[in-house]
C-alpha cells in the first residue's frame, strides 16, 4: 500500500532522510525505530503530504504523494507528534469539525463519532474543552481524529509518548487490533514497544534505513554470543577447572562469591545450548545449582549495534579532524 | 466549497469561543463612538464624515489583531500539521480563514450602526453617503484583513504577525497621503497614488462608488490572499 523509493530530504546542509526505500502492505504494523532526530518524523511528514521530498518517489495506495496529494490524504489518518489539537474547541465540536473536513456524508457523521469515542475511550470527556484534557486524553483524541474517516492507512508519530503505563498498553492493543486489516505505520524510540506491537521493524539512523525485518529476524541477526549467568554451590577450584575445560565456553568471569555460592558470567559460542550443557555438567559433578539464566540477544542489541556503530564512526572522524587541526596549529 | 464552509465555521466559532471577539467588538465600538461623538456635538452637523475619517487609523490597530492568530497559532501549537494533511487544498483553508475574519468584521461594523441611527435621531444626515461609507469601510477592512492574514502566514509568533500586519497596512495607507505624494519622485507619484489604501477610501467617502475603487480593493485582497496561499504552500517547495 505504501511504496517508498530513494526518498531524500534535506534541511539546508543537514540530510534528514537519505535515500530511504521500503514497502508496506495492509495487515502490517510497521514500526519506525530510531534515535531522536533520525528522520522518522520527516519521512512521515512526506508520506502524509505535509512536506515534499527533494528527490525520490513515494506512492500511497497507488497515488503519488506529490502529484495526487489530495487522494493520498484521503487514504491516511495521521497523528502528528505530541497530538496538536485546538485547545479552544470542545471534544465533540472538534470531532464534528473533523467529520466535516474529512467530507464524511452527513448520515454517517454521528455514527463515526460514536465509534471513535468508543474505540479511544473518550466517553468520560466528551463534554470538556480540549484545553482541559490531560496529556493522555489529548493523545487519545488525536488518535480518534486520525480514525474518524476509517482510513486504510494510519500513520502515528510517537503515539505513546507522554502516556502512563496503562494507557500505553491500551494504545498498543488498539494499534495491534487496527493492524489486523489496515496498515499502521508508527514511530517510536522505545524498543519494547516495537517488539510488543510490530509485525515488522524499520530501524532508521541518520536518515538511512539500517535494518528491515520482523523483530525476531532482527534479533537473530544480532546473536553472536550467548551470555549465561550461573550460580553454583561447589568447590571453587574444581568448578573453575571444569569451566576452563568446556569447549563451548569462550570466556568466563567470576561475578561474586558469597556463602560458598559462586556466581559466574559465561560467554558461550552461538547455538551451543550453553545453559542446558552447563546444567548437565553441574549435575554430573554433584554440585548444586542456585541460578541459571540465559540472556538472549534482543532488539536492543540490534538497535545499539546499528545506531552506535555509525555514531562512533562519526565521532572517530571528528576526533581525527580535530587531531589534524591540532597538528596544523602546531 | 463545503471545505471552505467547514473551515469558516470552525474559525468563526473559535473567535467567539475565546475572548477575542468580545474584546475586539467592545473596544472597537467604544473607541470609535468616543472619537466620533467627542467632536460631533461641536460640529453641529448631522453627518458621519468624522466617523469614517478616523476609521483607517482605528482599523490599522484592530484588524491585524483579528488576523494575527489565524496561521501563527496553528504553526505554534502544531495543529497546522493535521490541518494541512487533510484532503483540503491550501487555498480553501486560506479562504475559509479569511471569510471567518471578514464575518467578525461585518458583525462589528453592523453593531456600529448604532452611531448612524443616533445621528438620524438628532438630525437628517445624507443616507446615501453613509451607505457608501459603510461599503468603503468593509472593503478597506477586508483589504487590511488580507494583509494581516498574509503576515500571519509568515511567522509562528502572533506578536510579530500583529506588528508586521500593522506595518504593511500603514505603509500602504500612507503612500496615498498628500504629504508622501508631494515628496515622492515624479515617476512614483501615479503609482503611489493608485496603490494608496486611503485614497480610494476617501473617494468612496465622497459618496461615489466607482468600479475602479472596488476593483482596486478586490485586487489588493486577491493579491494578499494569493501571497498567503503561496506562503502556506512554501513548506512543500523543493
Amino acid at each position: 500500500m505504501i511504496e517508498v523509493r530513494e526518498l531524500t530530504k534535506s534541511y539546508g546542509p543537514t540530510v534528514a532522510v537519505n535515500r530511504v526505500s521500503f514497502d508496506a502492505h495492509a495487515g502490517e504494523v510497521l514500526g519506525f525505530l530510531g534515535p531522536n532526530g533520525a528522520g522518522k518524523t520527516t519521512t512521515m511528514r512526506i508520506l502524509t503530504c505535509y512536506l515534499s521530498a527533494d528527490a525520490g518517489s513515494a506512492t500511497v495506495a497507488g497515488y503519488d504523494v506529490f502529484e495526487e496529494s489530495i487522494e493520498v490524504r484521503k487514504q491516511i489518518g495521521y497523528l502528528p507528534e505530541s497530538a496538536p489539537l485546538y485547545t479552544d474547541m470542545g471534544v465533540l465540536e472538534y470531532l464534528n469539525f473533523m467529520t466535516q473536513v474529512r467530507q464524511l456524508p452527513k448520515s454517517q457523521r454521528k455514527e463515526r463519532i460514536r465509534s471513535v469515542i468508543d474505540t479511544c475511550g473518550l466517553e468520560g470527556v466528551i463534554q470538556k474543552d480540549i484545553g482541559e484534557l490531560s496529556k493522555g486524553y489529548r493523545q487519545r483524541l488525536g488518535l480518534a481524529q486520525s480514525l474518524i474517516h476509517d482510513p486504510p492507512i494510519l500513520i502515528l508519530d510517537e503515539p505513546t509518548s507522554g502516556l502512563d503505563p496503562n494507557q500505553i498498553i491500551e494504545i498498543r492493543n488498539l494499534i495491534r487490533d487496527i493492524g489486523q486489516e489496515k496498515l499502521v505505520l508508527f514511530s517510536t524510540h522505545i524498543l519494547s514497544e516495537v517488539s510488543a506491537t510490530c509485525s515488522r521493524v524499520l530501524i532508521i539512523n541518520n536518515g538511512e534505513i539500517v535494518a528491515n525485518g520482523t523483530p525476531a529476524e532482527l534479533a537473530s541477526q544480532a546473536k553472536g554470543e550467548e551470555i549465561v549467568h550461573i550460580a553454583i554451590r561447589g568447590p571453587q577450584a574444581a568448578v573453575e577447572a571444569e569451566l576452563n575445560e568446556l569447549a563451548f565456553v569462550s570466556q568466563w568471569t567470576s561475578v561474586e562469591t558469597t556463602n560458598g555460592i559462586l556466581a559466574y558470567q559465561i560467554s558461550a559460542t552461538q547455538e551451543s545450548n550453553a545453559a542446558e550443557e552447563l546444567f548437565h555438567v553441574v549435575v554430573q559433578n554433584g554440585w548444586s545449582l542456585t541460578e541459571l539464566r540465559q540472556e538472549s540477544a534482543d532488539l536492543e542489541d540490534v538497535f545499539l549495534n546499528l545506531t552506535d556503530k555509525e555514531q562512533t564512526q562519526v565521532q572517530k572522524q571528528q576526533s581525527a579532524e580535530q587531531a589534524d587541526d591540532n597538528n596544523d596549529d602546531a | 466549497m463545503t471545505n471552505i464552509a467547514a473551515i469558516f465555521k470552525k474559525e468563526f466559532r473559535s473567535y467567539f469561543n475565546s475572548p477575542i471577539a468580545y474584546i475586539f467588538i467592545t473596544f472597537f465600538l467604544g473607541l470609535s463612538s468616543w472619537l466620533f461623538f467627542r467632536g460631533f456635538f461641536f460640529g453641529n452637523q448631522a453627518e458621519m464624515r468624522l466617523f469614517f475619517v478616523y476609521m483607517p487609523w482605528i482599523f490599522l490597530f484592530f484588524v491585524p489583531a483579528v488576523t494575527m492568530k489565524l496561521w501563527a497559532e496553528e504553526k505554534k501549537i502544531g495543529t497546522i500539521e493535521i490541518l494541512m494533511t487533510l484532503p483540503i487544498r491550501d487555498y480553501e483553508v486560506v479562504l475559509g480563514k479569511f471569510f471567518a475574519s471578514f464575518a467578525l468584521l461585518i458583525v462589528t461594523v453592523l453593531l456600529s450602526l448604532v452611531i448612524p441611527f443616533s445621528v438620524m435621531y438628532v438630525g437628517d444626515p445624507d443616507g446615501g453617503i453613509i451607505i457608501t461609507g459603510y461599503i468603503g469601510l468593509l472593503l478597506m477592512g477586508a483589504a487590511y484583513l488580507a494583509i494581516g492574514l498574509c503576515a500571519s502566514t509568515l511567522t509562528e509568533n502572533q506578536i510579530i504577525a500583529f506588528i508586521l500586519g500593522i506595518f504593511t497596512c500603514f505603509v500602504l495607507l500612507i503612500i496615498g497621503e498628500d504629504i508622501v505624494l508631494f515628496n515622492a519622485p515624479d515617476w512614483l507619484f501615479p503609482i503611489f497614488r493608485y496603490l494608496g489604501l486611503g485614497a480610494h477610501y476617501s473617494s468612496i467617502l465622497r459618496g461615489v462608488l466607482d468600479s475602479r475603487d472596488i476593483i482596486y480593493y478586490l485586487s489588493v485582497i486577491g493579491f494578499f490572499l494569493y501571497l498567503s496561499t503561496l506562503a502556506v504552500e512554501s513548506r512543500k517547495w523543493r
